[in-house]
């Protein structure tokens, strides 16, 4: 076990690396200066450009800027943004609002996904079957930003429900209706694969002992075939969090959440390097981690598997 | 659809094939039976699902409607005239005009085209790019897998909007004469690369799975080489999971390119695709909702078709839940 | 662009009809006095570029909390008059080359200390040494000795850095008592003490040449009617009363909150469900169909900003050197109905070159700036037509999509041009174009005015090397004209060799007027008076409770 665990670890380095080089270069590859565009529709003074160039050491080769940023993030500096603010308050300040919104739509997903799954893996063909069948489909098909806004107008300016936008505080009630639509897609995705699981498992044959032992239905779904199903369920929901993290972008921006999504849009655009691989760079290791903690999860919930 | 869907169906599907499915499910059963029968007893199998003929029949529309688009509308999709701009619904234009005074009926026809190419290019590439990277790792194994795994690896941790707008940023950036076959093809390389590892992933497993096969080791043992055994043995007996998770990916990604160019960084005009005009319907919605609706509409048939499909052939395929 | 206080016809809104109609006349004028006193607002805003330091910002979203923490030495009134002294206690001069400046006693920075002479001469001179890169820098330029502080870089681009300047301090500052200062320009320019209110010549307190400006700018210290409590990146910009302020616009609310947004969507929905109190400009979605006056009713307000929308030939490709074809396409464009059908009316069709807000600028004598299909295309065939496509180029992260694709299909329609709008991703990259000349087709431009006179519409966009002549359109009698003006002995004459020039200009159309900007703002049920500035920003000392 611990042996494993430090391979993974070590497996992440690399990957690390990789994907921090490969964005920093891509931003860097963005066209246009960065500071051309910072004085309006008058053209800024070359000075001003010169300074700014300067003072960020943009004149220097891709390599060179990646090994100073690096150095500089192993000793805990995440640098400047053009905006002459710290990056790591951005990150500090962001992070935290983009979390929650994604824990609050992993849990509507849990909730709403592993219910319908259940029911329809259990009932399979059913009326109940097709109708979750059917709309889950149709919340794949419907782009993110489709729904976003349909219910910001509906249940936020025509009903009054909610606030249409969601206040500094992120009040947990404000964010349930983002959070919804931030999670409403894959929703579907966990409903679909917890059918398809307690179908598959409902006729394996350590259910229908169960079943002829005579415990009650209850027992046998809730403690003989849910945990058994449970395993792909997990993964998605792991691997999903970092998605919905990184997939938050559209979402804060119709209700205007301060998260990492819009900080990083503006980062790219801008062509800060330091501030979108900041912000990926624990992007990525919430994904990485989370893959790994999926991967041990495993072995708690099936005991056939065992990590050396 | 943005990224949570996207970047999900990216996950499902091996969660089943690899975590739950693939040692078990794909490989057994295909390697008891020939390719063949498995194949002839899934289509007895569909030709029997409404489902499928439903979303088959939807599909084959959709596509003649990108090879043809005079066939549906024989309106100007590009030019409009603003004397007409935002008119209701009429016998002229069936879902009325937009803010230039185009016609938003030839427009959602003409839309089909670039939204059912790029998606339907992309798949190919990325069925292609990630099988090919599959086989190498899963045939091969030792340090050419860990090395192309590690590869994956960080493609795989990008999150896929921000992946996307990154390579779209950088590269369709330069604004200033890319042609609409460039656009397009930029859009089609930044889904594949961003995709192709959950691909890879799945047809490593599979072949890891049939590797061992006897009738792979009894084919070694006769003498065939490297490239006879994955063309004849290991390709035929891999490609199920693979065809399904392309028809349902088709549906996902034209969902990911109308959401790229809502953000601005997907197709552009001139190209006209359906995510381009919901994006630009958007501010009007309150006076032209069918800006919005429209397009809106035939996007969601069009997902909902392949993803149909796909999930039909999946359950024909499947033989445990036959 | 970024401009302070210029002349509109104010919009003094009244809310007190409404106050005696639902019976609650508050019995001393428009707003509740008491309910003023210590009440807050909450204002929109979009996140700063820049740390707030005057002489480094010239975007909207920092300049407007700048205009609202600082007080200048002239200040131009709502109501469009000529600008007034505020700081200033007097401006004099003899010959517009030699200005003594002196400044009323006993007003004070935020920190406490008091504004003296000092302060204007050491922030000014600040701004014109080129290392320290200011973005206003170059507004110094009229001061006598600013070739000495500011070094241009030889090759531009090129490998070579500009050479340190020879000098640290304009030798034409001098400072002559603790309320007199002395400015000695270059050469005599009638419209100086008109600059004088923009943010680039606002006062800085001791404190700031002490630390690094980028400190300063996260908590900025003005002079101005509220002082800086503290500023949350995205989220919120917090100001309150400046108790110690003793000039004439004193605030009548406590606290001002500026609500960072991203998308004014949000921040429309917000001020409908009554979270904000006061959004400048409403978004299209709500402009289109007129809904935003069925949303707001009597909390709606609409008014012109000296803002002008442009499309600007890049006069360095051959193709456009005619000035028939640039007149052809300017003729062909139906202003009317783009400003009817794209902008709902919210904006005017553009028929002059200055925008006619201006004090100086004289209406309608663009005469390119008609409709007339039928002579555009005669001009054309006289041009002997146009090869290729025509491609109209924007920047698409700003809504300019709509009117530039109406603009090209216009273009496409009356001329038989093959013409086409094309976005470019950035304004970065936009502007970065723009300014390496290397543009292949007529682009969008805007301009609004700096301060208030013609001047500012004709030597900057339009003589030969001017700042933002980006096209680099070039006629050496507009060049003479304009050199005359400045040096014209009073306002009136500067003004009339400019309407010379601006004639000569009109032959020759190097860019495109297509309309005036509007501008269509609201605020909350709470608010019971406000008053818009001269550019339309809100002037948070008017507003009542």
């Amino acid at each position: 076990m611990g042996r494993y665990l430090l391979r993974r670890l070590l497996q992440l380095v690399p990957v690390f690396i990789g994907t921090t080089f490969m964005i920093y270069a891509l931003v860097w590859a963005v066209p246009g200066d960065p500071f051309a565009g910072k004085c309006g529709d008058r053209r800024c003074p070359d000075q001003y450009i010169a300074f700014m160039t300067e003072k960020y050491h943009l004149d220097q080769n891709v390599f060179v800027q990646y090994g100073n940023y690096m150095k500089n993030l192993l000793q805990g500096d995440f640098g400047q943004t053009f905006q002459q603010r710290e990056i790591s308050d951005i990150i500090a300040t962001a992070y935290p609002n983009t979390l929650k919104l994604a824990l609050v739509a992993l849990s509507i997903e849990a909730v709403i996904g592993l219910g319908a799954g259940v029911l329809t893996g259990l009932r399979r063909n059913g009326f109940l079957d097709n109708l979750v069948l059917v709309s889950t489909l149709f919340l794949i098909a419907l782009p993110v930003f489709v729904v976003g806004f349909v219910l910001q107008w509906l249940l936020g300016v025509q009903w009054g429900i909610i606030k249409p936008t969601v206040s500094s505080e992120m009040r947990l009630s404000e964010l349930i209706v983002p959070g919804f639509v931030l999670g409403s897609a894959s929703v579907a995705y966990i409903a679909r694969v917890a059918r398809t699981s307690i179908a598959e498992n409902r006729r394996a044959d350590y259910v229908r002992t169960a079943i002829a032992k005579g415990l009650p239905m209850r027992r046998v779904v809730g403690v003989h075939l849910l945990r058994n199903s449970l395993i792909p369920v997990v993964t998605l929901l792991g691997t999903d969090l970092g998605a919905l993290m990184g997939g938050a972008i559209v979402t804060e921006g119709i209700f205007g959440i301060n998260g990492i999504g819009r900080q990083v849009f503006r980062a790219i655009i801008t062509k800060e390097s330091a501030t979108v691989v900041g912000i990926v760079v624990v992007l990525v290791l919430v994904y990485l981690l989370m893959n790994l903690l999926v991967d041990l999860l495993y072995a708690a919930l099936d005991p056939r598997i065992r990590y050396e | 659809m943005s990224d949570p869907s996207t970047a999900s169906i990216v996950s499902t599907p091996p969660a089943q094939s690899t975590d739950a499915g693939a040692p078990t499910t794909a490989g057994l059963p295909q390697s008891n039976e020939k390719p063949r029968g498995l194949l002839g007893d899934a289509w007895r199998d569909l030709r029997r699902k409404p489902l499928f003929w439903i979303s088959a029949t939807l599909i084959v529309i959709f596509l003649l409607m990108a090879a043809f688009p005079a066939l549906f509308a024989p309106g100007d999709a590009v030019n409009g005239t603003l004397a007409r701009s935002l008119d209701k619904p009429s016998a002229d234009g069936w879902f009325g005009y937009d803010v230039q005074g185009r016609d938003v009926y030839a427009r959602v026809i003409y839309g089909a085209r670039a939204s059912i190419v790029v998606a339907v290019l992309s798949v190919v590439g990325t069925l292609l790019l990630g099988g090919t990277m599959g086989i190498i790792s899963g045939y091969r194994g030792g340090w050419v897998d860990a090395l192309l795994s590690r590869i994956a690896d960080v493609f795989f941790g990008l999150p896929f909007v921000l992946g996307a707008i990154v390579i779209l940023t950088t590269f369709n950036g330069s604004g200033a004469g890319n042609s609409k076959a460039e656009i397009m093809g930029l859009v089609i390389a930044s889904l594949m690369v961003l995709s192709w590892p959950v691909v890879m992933r799945l047809m490593r497993s599979s072949v890891l799975a049939t590797k061992e096969a006897d009738y792979i080791v009894a084919a070694r043992a006769l003498g065939a080489g490297t490239g006879r055994i994955i063309l004849k043995h290991l390709l035929p007996n891999c490609l199920a999971p693979l065809l399904v998770y392309g028809t349902i990916m088709v549906g996902s990604f034209i969902g990911a390119e109308a959401t790229l160019s809502f953000l601005g960084v997907g197709l552009k005009s001139p190209v006209v695709s359906w995510g381009i005009m919901i994006s630009d319907g958007q501010q009007f919605i309150r006076v032209a909702p069918g800006l919005v609706f429209f397009p809106a509409a035939f996007l969601v048939t069009a997902v909902l078709s392949f993803v149909m499909l796909g999930e039909a052939v999946r359950e024909a395929l499947d033989p445990k839940l036959r | 662009m970024r401009v302070s206080k210029r002349a509109t016809s104010a919009i003094a809104l009244s809310a007190a009809a409404a106050l005696v109609a639902s019976g609650c006349s508050s019995g001393d004028g428009d707003g509740d006095a008491a309910a003023s006193k210590d009440g807050s607002i909450v204002i929109h805003g979009v996140q700063p570029e820049n740390p707030l330091v005057p002489a480094n910002t010239t975007e909207t979203g920092g300049g407007k909390v700048i205009d609202w923490l600082w007080t200048g030495l002239v200040e131009y009134p709502n109501d469009g008059g000529a600008p007034r002294n505020a700081l200033a206690e007097s401006i004099n001069t003899t010959d517009s080359k030699v200005f003594t400046i002196k400044i009323k006693k006993g007003t004070k920075f935020h920190d406490g200390t008091e504004v003296k002479a000092k302060n204007f001469v050491d922030a000014w001179n600040w701004a014109a040494y080129s290392p320290n890169g200011a973005q206003n820098g170059t507004f110094f330029s009229d001061i006598a000795g600013f070739d000495k502080t500011y070094t241009s870089d030889p090759d531009g681009e090129g490998p070579k850095k500009a050479p340190p300047p020879s000098a640290e301090k304009l030798s034409g500052l001098k400072v002559v008592d603790d309320q007199t200062f002395e400015v000695t320009l270059a050469a005599p320019t009638a419209v100086f003490p008109t600059k004088l209110g923009y943010s680039a010549f606002m006062p800085l307190p001791d404190v700031f040449f002490t630390q690094k400006p980028e400190e300063f700018g996260k908590k900025p210290i003005g002079n101005g009617p509220v002082k800086f409590l503290s500023w949350e990146d995205n989220v919120l910009i917090k100001l309150t009363r400046f108790d110690d302020y003793n000039l004439r616009d004193t605030m009548k609310v406590k606290d001002v909150d500026v609500k960072l947004y991203q998308d004014e969507t949000a921040a429309y929905n917000d001020l409908l469900a009554n979270n904000l109190d006061f959004l400048e400009s409403i978004p299209t979605s709500a402009l289109a169909g007129d809904k935003w006056k069925t949303d707001l009713g009597e909390r709606g307000l609409s008014t012109t900003t000296p803002t002008t929308g442009l499309i600007a030939f890049p006069m360095y490709d051959k193709r456009f050197q005619n000035p028939k074809l640039r007149r052809a396409v300017s003729l062909s464009i139906n202003r009317q109905e783009i400003t009817d059908k794209i902008f709902f009316g919210t904006r005017k069709p553009a028929d002059s070159w200055a925008n006619p807000l201006t004090p100086g600028a004289k209406p309608g004598n663009c005469t390119a700036c008609k409709f007339d299909a039928a002579e555009a295309k005669r001009l054309l065939a006289e041009a002997g037509g146009f090869t290729g496509e025509m491609v109209f180029f924007y920047n698409t992260d700003s809504s300019h999509k709509d009117w530039m694709d109406a603009v090209a299909q216009q273009v496409k329609t009356n001329l038989g041009i093959n013409a086409r709008a094309e976005g470019m991703p950035t304004f970065a990259v936009f502007r970065q174009q723009v300014n390496a000349h290397k543009m292949t087709g007529p682009y969008r431009a805007a301009w609004q005015q700096d301060y208030p006179d013609v001047e500012n519409w004709i030597n900057p966009l339009y003589v030969t090397g001017g700042s933002s002549n980006d096209g680099l359109y070039s006629n050496p009698q507009v060049d003479a004209l304009a050199k005359a003006a400045g040096a014209a002995p009073s306002l009136e004459a500067s003004h009339e060799q400019f309407s010379k020039a601006v004639e000569l200009v009109d032959q020759d159309v190097p860019s495109i007027p297509v309309y005036f900007y509007g501008q269509q703002s609201g605020h909350s049920e709470k608010i019971k008076k406000l008053e818009l500035n001269n550019v339309g920003e809100l002037d948070i000392t008017s507003v009542e409770l």
